[in-house]
């Protein structure tokens, strides 16, 4: 994934920092409890919503079972209608596909569609590496790319700027990058809004080519679709002389009427609305109306991998409507960058480690990033069962097993870091097996509840770090049931 | 090995576990969703639209083919319009009464010239009541995607209630998936500062939707 993110401590140091910026947690319950509300409303509307995610989930995982078949067609169907069809496994052959196509234009600068696939391979710092400058043109991604910034929410990328922090960057940077910030430039929404449409205008109007990911593709025509609101978008897929579209594989639906589901719970999911402002399809090239080329990498980067997983694969059925982040309390409370992820939040949660494996740290993290509360699960439209994998992902971790990375089958040894939680789980099958055992324990352990420490010692201060211990109570349960029903047992 | 070969090796051997299933598609997916929601005449579905536009800041006027020309020519005056983009099949009565200079949709045209255009008039394929949508397709009367992106000003004319369909499904099964489409729900807006909705980032800040019906609808034929 993007270099933007290595070396990020992993998810309890980071989310500990998060944590204790009161201003980003301002920000961030602002937001996530606006859209959370609407997001309410928008699907309260709609009385067959149960039935439309139910569809969702079918369409998706009907989808990735034949996920063969739908690739080979959709690239039939984009070939035969004039565009042009590339394969990348890994983010690397991405980029350098990307660049080629870039360098045989001539062309020196691109303008992006906010595109979570690009930033998922560090698309605009390999096209920067070879001197191709790439503009973010969503309003939320100038932000953040003006801020010298990460992005930390799929939809709303500088959720976790407030308007005062955006003035600023807009009066500092915009110059360094093209037309500044107008003069006496204010903290007002419309203000900053437009001053975003000035400053990205002459970009888009001399722009020549566009790069995007698409939300959907459709295998039974070749039609891409792209959803969108401030109209960047549009810009983007029509105004070049030639358009790249980076797609994961798993965004492919087989038939047209599919979209019939997803324009209905996208929006309503993402943005709270009935519709989304703006919507594009396009099928190959069009003549003379929009650009004369257009391109289509296919990116894998460990979805086959994902895939391979039968209980982790539902993670494919994502359509990055980011609902999920938005009912978290512990993505509310920690922000987007602790995940240290382009994905994060609870999906962040379970596809990040997917996709890139567990070997490093703040992977083998991730999937402890939650209270396992299910509030992701319920709102999720295409009913992904997010508890559901990070309990498995939480065991891969520590018990280790065989998974698939890269295309081979591997068996994951088991992370270091939990010898301590192995221990102690082998103690207590020892215990549980032997009741007298057990029943001593609990004896001593509540008659010297005063000498308890507040924390644990040795391996165990890092897990007691971040929890409070439980008080042991004062008398074991089964000496309090003997005591009080000892006669009963017997009925 | 080519990429592409990579990649559906690595897909065929993680579905190694599932189960062949050759049913088509048609059966494999229950579809027991609605085609629109709840049973709309098609009178008050027209009045859905209207509402729905107007709930996302699309300015909604109602009038009789007859009113079309004056309404048009009134909203181009007090827009202060002095150009107007005219794609290639759009009925020339439409226009008959304002004087504003015509620019013809070419392909020839830079955006830059574009962008020096003050309003584009066009028609639709299809409007979505219960989304508030409307759907350009390309045709004759709606011209190249571009036109109705670079310039500030879109006045888009809907002929109700033949065009308006309640729903989503009811729209893609009128629109040709090949066409280069564009779903138009309220003008350009924005989200992204502490959530607070702004009209007009890149695309058009105003659009005006014209709803135009045989008969006429309200007393002053602009029922706004």
């Amino acid at each position: 994934m993007s270099g933007t993110f290595v070396g990020m401590p992993a998810f309890p140091e980071a989310a500990r920092a998060a944590v204790g910026d009161q201003t980003l947690r301002g920000n961030l319950r602002h937001a996530t409890h606006t859209i959370r509300a609407k997001r309410a409303k928008a699907v309260a509307e709609v009385s067959d919503w149960d039935q439309l995610r139910e569809a969702g989930k079918r369409i998706k995982d009907h989808t990735l079972r034949h996920l063969d078949r739908y690739l080979v067609q959709l690239e039939e169907r984009v070939t035969a209608a004039g565009g042009t069809v590339h394969w990348a496994a890994d983010a690397e052959e991405a980029n350098r596909i990307v660049a080629a196509l870039v360098a045989e234009t001539g062309e020196s600068e691109v303008v992006k569609v906010k595109s979570m696939a690009t930033q998922e391979i560090g698309l605009n710092e390999a096209l920067e590496a070879e001197g191709v400058h790439a503009y973010e043109t969503d309003l939320a991604e100038l932000i953040v790319q003006l801020g010298k910034d990460r992005p930390s929410h799929i939809l709303v990328p500088a959720i976790h700027r407030n308007r005062g922090e955006i003035r600023d960057i807009f009066r500092r940077e915009m110059s360094e990058w093209g037309r500044p910030a107008p003069e006496g430039l204010t903290d007002t929404p419309a203000e900053l809004a437009e001053a975003a449409r000035v400053h990205l205008r002459e970009k888009f109007l001399r722009a020549k080519v566009g790069v995007s990911g698409a939300n959907f593709m459709i295998a039974e025509t070749g039609t891409l679709v792209v959803v969108e609101s401030e109209g960047n978008g549009r810009m983007c897929l029509t105004l070049p002389e030639t358009l790249i579209s980076v797609v994961g594989i798993e965004k492919i639906l087989p038939t047209w009427r599919d979209l019939e589901v997803f324009l209905q719970t996208l929006p309503r999911s993402s943005t709270a609305e009935r519709m989304n402002p703006y919507t594009s399809m396009w099928t190959g090239t069009t003549d003379e109306d929009g650009p004369r080329a257009f391109h289509l990498v296919l990116l894998d980067n460990g979805r086959t991998d994902t895939l391979a997983d039968e209980v982790g694969r539902q993670a494919l059925r994502c359509i990055r409507c980011s609902a999920c982040l938005n009912v978290c309390p512990v993505y509310e409370r920690a922000g987007g960058h602790a995940y240290g992820s382009v994905y994060p939040g609870p999906i962040g949660a379970i596809l990040s480690p997917q996709l890139r494996g567990t070997a490093s740290e703040i992977d083998a993290s991730l999937p402890y990033a939650s209270s396992l509360c299910g509030a992701c699960y319920e709102v999720c439209p295409v009913a992904i069962d997010i508890p559901e994998v990070l309990v498995r992902l939480r065991e891969r971790v520590v018990e280790g097993g065989p998974v698939v990375r890269d295309g081979n089958r591997v068996v994951l040894r088991p992370a270091k870091g939990h010898a301590a939680e192995r221990a102690a789980m082998r103690a207590a099958r020892w215990a549980f097996a032997r009741p007298g055992a057990l029943r001593a324990g609990q004896r001593l352990a509540s008659r010297t509840r005063g000498l308890h420490p507040r924390t644990l010692p040795g391996p165990g201060r890092a897990w007691s770090a971040t929890r409070d211990l439980p008080a042991v109570p004062a008398e074991p349960f089964r000496d309090w049931w003997q005591r009080t029903h000892g006669g009963e047992e017997a009925k | 090995m080519s990429a592409r070969e990579r990649i559906l090796g690595r897909v065929r051997r993680a579905l190694a576990d599932v189960e062949p299933d050759d049913s088509p598609y048609e059966r494999a997916i229950e579809r027991s969703y609605v085609r629109a929601h709840g049973d709309l005449d098609a009178e008050r579905t027209v009045g859905l639209l209207a509402e729905n536009l107007a709930d996302y800041r699309a300015l909604v006027h109602r009038c009789t083919a007859d009113e079309l020309p004056c309404l048009i020519g009134r909203l181009l005056a007090e827009r202060g319009s002095r150009t107007v983009l005219v794609p290639p099949g759009l009925d020339a009565g439409w226009l008959a009464e304002t004087d504003v200079e015509r620019v013809p949709d070419l392909a020839a045209s830079t955006p830059d010239e574009l962008d020096r255009v003050d309003s584009v008039v066009t028609g639709c394929a299809v409007a979505v009541a219960e989304t508030g949508t409307i759907v350009l397709d390309g045709g004759p009367d709606q011209g190249r995607r571009r036109i109705t992106l670079v310039p500030d000003h879109h006045v888009c004319v809907v002929r109700v209630p033949d065009q308006v369909v309640a729903s989503v499904p009811q729209a893609l099964e009128r629109l040709t998936p090949t066409r280069p489409l564009t779903w138009i729900s309220g003008p350009s807006a924005t989200s992204d500062i502490e959530l607070d909705r702004v009209e007009g980032v890149h695309g058009p800040r105003t659009l005006e939707v014209v709803l135009v019906g045989g008969v006429s609808h309200s007393p002053g034929g602009d029922g706004r």
